[in-house]
């Protein structure tokens, strides 16, 4: 198999030409207007790892608080805050906008081929809207008004009788930010991979990470309005006195559980399949060779889809269901395995048959397949009722899931960010402090949560502040907590290694690893029109297989943004589009969308008055000015032409 | 010799710059959109269903909110398809006088079906922190109201701009899809009026 160069041709003038239409403003207002995927991609990224930085500084203050028996460094009221806020930051602040937003974003118009994401204006309206619910949460926690319910607040914990004050107002309304901005981004993303890919790539052709991605976007759609819904719920049972979750009154707390994990085990899928999109695209790079079994993978990423929405009790087995329900959804829960070691098995049997480079990104992958691997066994034992009743709410359960959202996330997150950094800033990481970063994380990792198997099964629970030496948890808790140390120095390591690679890293070129997918085909870091000639594509790994001279797309106009919109199936032109350009609406949108959300948690007038500057704004947002290129009329539809 | 001249190229300059129905990318995020708020009432209805489940009597202790409003309010929404399809159907000619016509209309039966939800909401027979039942309600009810008063705004906004040069291209595709959406709303209340005014008489 070849392995071709990127097709771009250089031409002259038309760089200059796409490099003015595409610019976008520069200086500190510019910033606030940059509607470009690349851009706005890094913030999602950059923010959501600070957010990451700053949830493991909150577990490091717990595994410290927990080091030794009846230690009073931080006391239970603290502590509570530190747990929700840990949780509730790793999974909505950092885990979902990275995994999801931030690698979808910058990478997908790449992949399809296209110069930026449908939609540009919506996707940065998201970005800032996502800054504003993640910096709610955390001026809480400064304010002493920090979330302390837990990371789902059930109620009624979380209701207006056991928590007064604003807490779990604010945790809700986090909620309620962070969702609008997925189901924002959801939307660009799935308009993108359906209607911009290249022409040439059919729905057959799809690189993998383009079938996750937009099965993801798909579960983001089905699983998102679930906890907007519950969240505004307890919003009002807190703020207008509705009844929900009141039972002297008919409610039902149950109903809150219901809906919440109705959203929260298909975002364990949320967070896990662009997981395996990168290990995907990955492991076939550094195995020189196509994915084995790409038509199992992709039916596997569907169904996987597809049963995460009908699991979701397995979370509330300890709440006495009906026995039927609990076999149900026992059976639910082991037969979602099947998809996922379908996966597991392609990945292995693609790096048996290729020729295997164990480069960095490749060892993160190993990481993967070694923790995921435990989190689901551990998984497995958690689908059956009568052990998930023994260990509930114990540490068992927080070993299990952070293995498998360390594990199914974080080993890959790091992986991809080696795999594409060089691609984002146009510089290779160094080989040796990854390997560092690599080892001292994945020692410290199991460090710290292996031993939170057995402190679970010796009853620890978790959420408690202490506990007395009797209970001989001591050594095992001071073993997790020298764990933290080790991962503590991972991070730093990688950090380092960032900035070092940006200041005096090899330059990378367009193509360091050789690899397929079309974002290989833009210079490193890629200008703002992507793609100096619009690419068409031949197989699945369109680089690897593109012809010596593999066509073009010509035609699609230079003087303004304009983008080619392909159909769904085959990915045949259909019409060109003009994009939306830089804009500081989307920014004041979501300024005046968050003092209408944050009113509302003193006032529930301030939805209504709060309504007004976001009405005045998303008119800003949506008027039509400037030039207007379309004609009159639609003119008849005209063939696209083969020249030669 | 320019390297470039020797590739073949997939001319698209013929294409067209605006397309009408599902071929439009803003009609597809429009569905995507659809299927987020539809969600949202799934949800709602079946924690309507679910709280059901928890009351020996339903409505629990108030009377049914009154029928006559609900019909109304449904009647109106049906009259409102005329104006939406007719909007619809005059876009792609690209007459300013019959989209503004169209969508005059729209708006106006928008504003009857406002002044009609206004009815509706003093006619529950329940204030929403009563119990569980009028809670719902009124969520289902205040959640559709959003999506009218949402769709209103719109419908005006694309109604100013028609008055305006801009009304051609994209925008008269825009016209087509805001009847789209509208269709939504209508499905969405007469699925909403079924629940409210029709589960605690019929079944």
């Amino acid at each position: 198999m070849a392995i071709s160069e990127p097709v771009v041709v250089p031409q002259s003038g038309a760089a200059d030409r796409l490099a003015r239409t595409w610019a976008q403003p520069r200086g500190f207002w510019g910033w606030f207007q940059n509607v470009h995927h690349t851009a706005i991609g890094v913030r999602f990224m950059v923010t959501s790892f600070i957010f990451f930085l700053l949830g493991g500084v909150l577990a490091a203050m717990m595994r410290w608080q927990l080091v030794r028996p009846e230690h009073n460094a931080i006391g239970p009221d603290l502590y509570n805050q530190l747990f929700t806020v840990h949780g509730s930051t790793m999974i909505f602040l950092f885990a979902v906008p990275m995994m999801f937003q931030g690698f979808g974003v910058y990478v997908v118009p790449h992949m399809c081929g296209t110069r930026n994401i449908a939609f540009p204006r919506l996707n940065a309206f998201s970005y800032y809207i996502y800054v504003v619910g993640a910096l709610l949460l955390w001026v809480g926690l400064f304010l002493k008004t920090g979330a302390d319910a837990g990371w789902f607040a059930y109620v009624p914990l979380s209701g207006p009788e056991f928590t007064p004050g604003k807490r779990s107002d604010f945790w809700a309304q986090m909620i309620t930010f962070t969702e609008v901005s997925a189901l924002g981004v959801a939307i660009c993303i799935t308009t993108t991979i359906l209607r911009y890919r290249a022409p040439g790539m059919t729905l057959n052709r799809m690189p993998i990470l383009l079938w996750e991605k937009l099965v993801t976007s798909i579960m983001v759609i089905f699983a998102m309005p679930s906890v907007m819904v519950v969240s505004s719920m307890l919003l009002m049972d807190r703020t207008i006195n509705t009844q929900f979750f009141n039972p002297s009154v008919g409610g039902d707390v149950l109903l809150y559980q219901h809906l919440f994990w109705f959203f929260g085990h298909p975002e364990v899928y949320i967070i896990f399949l662009p997981a395996t999109a990168i290990v995907s695209t990955v492991v076939a790079v550094f195995a020189r060779r196509h994915i084995f079994g790409y038509v199992p993978i992709v039916t596997s990423v569907v169904a996987t889809g597809f049963l995460g929405f009908s699991v979701w009790v397995h979370h509330m087995f300890a709440t006495g269901l009906p026995q039927m329900s609990a076999s149900f959804f026992t059976a639910a829960s082991l037969m979602i395995v099947i998809p996922t070691a379908v996966q597991f098995y392609c990945w292995m049997a693609t790096i048996w048959h290729g020729r295997l480079q164990l480069k960095l990104p490749m060892l993160w992958i190993f990481g993967f397949f070694f923790v995921f691997l435990i989190g689901g066994l551990s998984g497995v034992m958690l689908a059956s009722v009568p052990l998930d009743w023994q260990v509930h709410d114990t540490f068992f359960v927080v070993a299990h899931f952070h293995y498998v959202l360390i594990g199914g996330a974080l080993f890959p997150m790091f992986g991809g960010m080696y795999f594409w950094i060089p691609k984002i800033t146009g510089r290779m990481m160094n080989d040796r402090l990854g390997k560092i970063h690599f080892w001292l994380f994945f020692v410290g990792f199991n460090l710290t949560f292996f031993t939170m198997h057995f402190l679970g099964l010796h009853g620890m629970p978790r959420r408690v502040y202490t506990y007395t030496p009797e209970m001989r948890w001591g050594a095992l808790n001071l073993l997790a907590t020298i764990g933290v140390v080790f991962m503590t120095a991972g991070i730093l390591v990688f950090i380092a290694n960032f900035f070092q690679s940006k200041a005096t890293g090899r330059f990378a070129g367009p193509n360091p690893w050789g690899a397929g997918s079309l974002e290989w085909a833009t210079p490193s870091p890629p200008p703002h029109y992507n793609f100096l000639e619009l690419p068409t594509v031949n197989g699945r790994e369109a680089l690897w297989e593109a012809e010596p001279n593999q066509p073009i797309v010509g035609g699609v106009r230079e003087d303004i943004p304009e983008v080619l919109v392909t159909n769904t199936l085959d990915s045949e032109p259909e019409y060109r589009d003009e994009l939306p350009g830089p804009s500081i609406w989307p920014f004041l949108t979501a300024i005046a969308v968050s003092i209408a959300f944050i009113w509302s948690i003193f006032s529930p007038w301030g939805i209504a008055y709060g309504a007004i500057p976001v009405v005045i704004t998303l008119i800003g947002w949506l008027w039509p000015r400037g030039h207007s290129p379309s004609p009159r009329v639609p003119e008849p539809a005209l063939e696209a032409r083969w020249i030669r | 010799m320019d390297p470039i001249r020797e590739r073949p190229v997939l001319d698209v300059s013929g294409l067209p710059t605006v397309m009408f129905g599902k071929a439009n990318t803003t009609w597809l995020a429009n569905l995507l959109y659809m299927m987020i708020e539809g969600t949202m009432f799934a949800l709602v209805v079946a924690s309507y269903f679910y709280l059901r489940t928890r009351s020996s009597s339903w409505p629990p202790g108030n009377l049914p909110p009154t029928l006559g409003w609900g019909i109304t309010s449904g009647a109106i929404f049906l009259i409102s398809l005329v104006p939406a399809r007719y909007a619809q159907r005059v876009a792609p000619s690209g007459d300013r006088s019959k989209i503004r016509w169209g969508l005059l209309a729209l708006a106006g039966v928008a504003v009857i079906a406002m002044v009609v939800r206004g009815f509706e909401l003093a006619n529950l027979n329940c204030r929403w922190n009563e119990n569980a039942y009028a809670s719902t309600v009124w969520a289902l009810l205040g959640l559709h109201t959003g999506h009218l008063i949402t769709e209103f705004i719109e419908t005006v906004v694309i109604l100013c701009v028609s008055f305006t040069d801009k009304m051609e291209g994209t925008r008269l595709a825009d016209v087509a899809i805001n009847s789209d959406y509208w269709y939504f709303v209508v499905v969405t209340a007469i699925l909403s009026d079924f629940v409210i005014y029709g589960t605690t008489r019929f079944l």
